[in-house]
């Protein structure tokens, strides 16, 4: 009676693990059209240079094409420079998708280790690195980044640092705290008595079922990295001048609001654009990976 | 008589917690014979799971001797723990939260073969020795072929309970640790695994730590039972003689406890009172005094120690 | 306030008494169906069961997970989740009253004053920041119109009453243990007094001492109080302990119906002899244990005929086809099997 299903029935074809995920994320609609516009927006950042000419297109000044309207031959308008607000907009896509992207990929490789490392081993170890994680989330992490900035002065890579950093201690409490929950599952244990040894089990086992809250915060941390650089350049702080960078383009056009709104529209369009197609390529990624969504 | 796979002496294990210290290990001693099964039974917070699980040094144990094949398993270093791993394994007890939900079958069933090498070759020819390796254990445990890719989600308790012992069985370990196989599966189901194991049991020559709270099952499972109450084993007797005649105040109330599913004459009942106290900072008295009916000065005098009544049947009580 | 409270109070008990059918069973429960329907697929988690009972008597109902049982349970308390649950058909009456036909108002009043449940994980159902006392005294003011005051000293009688020191009125559920928990739930439930007590798998997550600690206190509890109780259970070890009547369910239909002596006895059904087969017995050390081999269909995608058909020792092509006949063998026994067309047919178990 126990072997109520010996049968030699064929095995079903295995898929490829990524084939499979890409098959399920197809199925989400919201995901899709998000990655499409994802990658125009990658596509537009990285051939910048080919669609536009930096010292022609991007920073020459022309006063008698100052704030028009939106038309045909400028559909975001000019600025006060009387430079092709789609131009500059376009061109700055480069800039904030590296500045979004870059400091989470390098808030999530110092981050999430930690994290991890502090949630598997626990004790002592765990208390004192998360009282020296915490000492950095109560400075909140837009001051920080000011102090950051001022002290090493305007640049990219500057900016860059000083967002990852404050994004370091969210990416560590996270992990850690799904790292604890993951860890009191039978399945670590189980893996323990098979004789997985302790790294594997955190690669194979721990992370990747801390994945999704992971994934979720980093999606959401692209948006606010591309905003606090928008804020930053918005106070000067950001990328110097005249470099398209969307905040600094939002910071410009404070003084034309009254005359010229399209010169804060199209920007603030840009940015919000961004950030809600990273946040719903990052759902669709999340539940495409996870097999219990599987149908 | 036959050979004694694994034995159990003084084993302790306390955990800290901020009220003090938590017995839930105390001053346990047994032993099994290879191809034999003992069931450990009690309620829930008896210590039963820490047990099997301070045996496999998934817990560090505070102190005693895992004699393991005549060696102290307590003593090995954790790299030769992992190569004793191969011939201890465990099943557990609840077959939604043992599997990683990221996997599939076949790589469950594999991933004991990924840390021992049990089988030989390399590349391709490895590749295809492991599927049939997999195959094969999944016919064993009755599993379809077909679900050979599926993920544990889509499968029902039974089946995810199959896919734990294919894993234990992976390795083709000499002694298997129960935690409760059963207990979280229908009574349609329950016959099923049961039935399974104990024809693995008979193939295999397996020797079997049985834990469980449901004495029906050990009854019908073990060959010698070990009953546990508050970190301690109370009484010890094989399957027979501790259903036919229980000794210890605690075994009694609980075969006494048990629904039969049959109508019969009320028989007397030995219903205890109260519940199991907190295990943290125990008085050095007998376990059960405070739900036991016997108050004797003995009983607060210290703990009872582990005495052969008969041959072979243990019971730690003053009152005998 | 108040005077609006008592006048709708009024109105509702007056509506009730208009609905309400005299010298009606307690619970009379007549061809459910009730489905989960969602937009890709729907799950018949009940296919047209009935039963009756009487008051102050005990129902066992028995079946494995996904047979059905607490759905049934829920539409009688008409508490079903909508969506995705939905009542087809079929008329669910407690103490003569159609839940179906009620108001929300006449509903939350029938709830807890008529017909109570207890449920079955004492670790989640108490509200954790709600000490004891006022979660028992919450159905009393409800129901009872007592003032709060009033309402504290009955919730300290109800803690006796169920064994626990009527001084721990205040103390919060984390300081009982898990039987303890199981007992203030029976508080709860048994705080108004009402004749239809549904409890859903009460001692499944206790030991077996506090089990029969329990069960022997929820024997002495409805004999007091002349409740009837529908016990929801997967142990028939329980049901011959506790229940008169016992109903097995699966696949959402009752296969076996019949007094608790008929159905343990002379077992009709091969499923509830299964069910038998498959418990290790300690009274008889078998060597072998008989399981039903097999799973429980789909509910979402039953086959034609008798859904127990493909598990079934005694299949023939007959049971894979059109309605499955209903068979009595008493006023009392019934079964729902296709096999007793042929009057010859015998099942192995007592025989």
């Amino acid at each position: 009676m126990a072997k109520v299903e010996k049968t030699n029935e064929q095995i079903s074809v295995k898929q490829n693990r990524v084939v499979e995920v890409w098959k399920q994320f197809k199925r989400n609609k919201g995901a899709m059209v998000g990655l499409i516009i994802l990658i125009i927006l990658i596509l537009i950042a990285i051939f910048a240079d080919v669609i536009w000419d930096y010292e022609a297109d991007i920073i020459a000044t022309s006063s008698k094409d100052r704030l028009i309207e939106p038309c045909l031959e400028h559909p975001f308008g000019t600025d006060n420079f009387g430079r092709d607000m789609l131009a500059r907009i376009g061109y700055g896509t480069r800039y904030s998708l590296i500045i979004g992207f870059s400091s989470v990929l390098i808030g999530l490789l110092i981050g999430v280790p930690i994290g991890a490392a502090s949630g598997y081993i626990g004790g002592k170890f765990d208390t004192i690195l998360m009282r020296f994680v915490d000492t950095f989330t109560i400075i909140p992490s837009l001051l920080m980044t000011i102090i950051l900035v001022s002290i090493m002065g305007t640049s990219m890579i500057n900016l860059i640092i000083a967002l990852s950093i404050s994004a370091i201690p969210v990416f560590t409490r996270i992990t850690r705290a799904s790292v604890m929950v993951t860890r009191n599952n039978d399945y670590i244990e189980s893996a323990r008595a098979i004789g997985a040894p302790t790294t594997t089990i955190l690669l194979k086992h721990v992370l990747p079922n801390c994945f999704s809250p992971i994934l979720v915060q980093a999606t959401l941390r692209v948006g606010t990295a591309i905003i606090s650089a928008a804020g930053l350049s918005y106070i000067g702080l950001g990328v110097p001048l005249p470099t398209p960078e969307w905040g600094a383009l939002l910071s410009a056009s404070k003084s034309f609001l009254t005359r010229a709104q399209h010169m804060c529209l199209f920007p603030g369009l840009a940015i919000m654009v961004t950030v809600m197609t990273i946040n719903l390529v990052g759902d669709g990624l999340r539940d495409a990976l996870d097999p219990k969504l599987k149908r | 008589m036959a050979e004694i796979i694994l034995e159990v002496k003084n084993l302790k294990k306390y955990f800290k917690s901020p009220k003090g210290n938590v017995h839930a290990v105390d001053n346990v001693n047994f032993s099994i014979e290879r191809g034999k099964t003992l069931g450990i039974v009690g309620e829930s917070g008896c210590g039963k799971s820490s047990t099997g699980r301070t045996i496999l040094r998934l817990i560090e144990p505070t102190s005693g001797q895992i004699i393991f094949e005549g060696k102290d398993i307590t003593k090995v270093s954790d790299r030769e723990m992992t190569k004793l791993r191969r011939d201890m394994q465990i099943i557990f007890q609840d077959p939604f939260s043992s599997l990683d939900p990221r996997m599939t079958v076949s790589e469950l069933i594999a991933e004991p073969l990924n840390y021992h090498k049990v089988l030989e070759g390399s590349g391709r020819e490895l590749a295809q020795k492991k599927e049939e390796y997999i195959l094969n254990l999944m016919d064993t445990v009755g599993l379809a072929r077909r679900l050979y890719n599926s993920y544990p989600h889509e499968l029902d308790g039974g089946r995810r309970q199959r896919i734990g012992i294919a894993r234990a069985l992976a390795l083709n370990p000499k002694l298997i640790v129960c935690d409760e196989p059963v207990s979280a599966l229908d009574v349609s189901i329950q016959a099923q695994i049961l039935n399974l194991l104990k024809d693995l049991q008979k193939e295999r020559g397996l020797t079997y730590i049985f834990i469980t709270h449901n004495l029906s099952v050990v009854n019908h499972f073990a060959d010698e039972i070990a009953v546990m109450y508050l970190g301690s084993v109370v009484e010890k007797a094989p399957v027979d003689e501790l259903f036919s005649n229980p000794l210890h105040p605690y075994t009694k109330a609980l075969l006494s406890a048990i629904p039969v599913p049959e109508i019969r004459e009320r028989k007397e009942e030995v219903l205890i009172q109260g519940e199991v106290v907190s295990p943290i900072n125990l008085p050095d008295e007998c376990r059960f005094r405070k739900r036991c009916s016997c108050k004797c000065e003995q009983c607060s005098a210290g703990i009872p120690k582990l005495q052969e009544v008969k041959p072979g049947h243990f019971v730690a009580c003053c009152n005998l | 306030m108040g005077l609006i409270n008592k006048f709708t109070r009024t109105n509702v008990e007056e509506s009730l008494k208009k609905k309400r059918q005299e010298n009606a069973a307690a619970v009379e429960v007549e061809n459910l169906v009730v489905q989960y329907v969602t937009s890709t697929e729907t799950v018949e988690a009940v296919n047209g069961i009935s039963l009756k009972l009487e008051k102050k008597h005990t129902l066992g109902l028995v079946g494995e997970t996904g047979a059905g049982k607490t759905t049934a349970m829920l539409a009688l308390m008409n508490m079903v989740p909508y969506p995705p649950g939905v009542v087809k058909s079929g008329t669910v009456k407690v103490n003569g009253l159609d839940m179906r036909n009620l108001t929300p108002a006449e509903l939350q009043t029938v709830r807890g004053s008529e017909i109570a449940m207890i449920f079955q994980d004492p670790m989640t159902s108490l509200n954790p920041v709600l000490s004891v006392g006022e979660q028992i005294a919450e159905s009393i003011i409800l129901h009872r119109h007592l003032t709060e005051k009033e309402a504290m000293v009955e919730a300290g009688k109800m803690l006796e009453m169920v064994g626990i020191d009527p001084n721990r009125v205040g103390e919060y559920p984390h300081q009982f243990s898990g039987g303890m928990r199981q007992r203030v739930g029976i508080a709860i439930a048994l705080a108004c007094n009402p004749t239809v007590l549904i409890a859903d798998e009460p001692t499944s997550a206790l030991d077996v001492t506090i089990q029969a600690q329990i069960l022997r206190m929820m024997k002495d509890l409805k004999e007091k109080n002349d409740t009837a109780l529908i016990m929801i259970t997967h142990d028939l070890g329980v049901v011959a302990e506790l229940c008169d009547e016992v109903a097995v369910m699966y696949a959402g239909r009752i296969v076996e119906y019949g007094k608790l002596e008929e159905v343990f006895n002379h077992t009709k059904h091969p499923y509830t002899e299964g069910l038998f087969n498959s418990l290790p017995n300690i009274n008889s050390r078998q060597q072998k244990l008989q399981p039903i081999p097999g799973l429980m269909p789909d509910p979402s995608n039953l086959p034609e005929g008798c859904a127990f058909a493909d598990r079934c020792a005694y299949a023939t092509d007959a049971c894979r086809k059109g309605n499955v006949p209903v068979h009595s063998f008493s006023e009392t026994h019934y079964a729902q099997c296709t096999a007793y067309e042929n009057p010859e047919f015998k099942i192995r178990r007592g025989n």
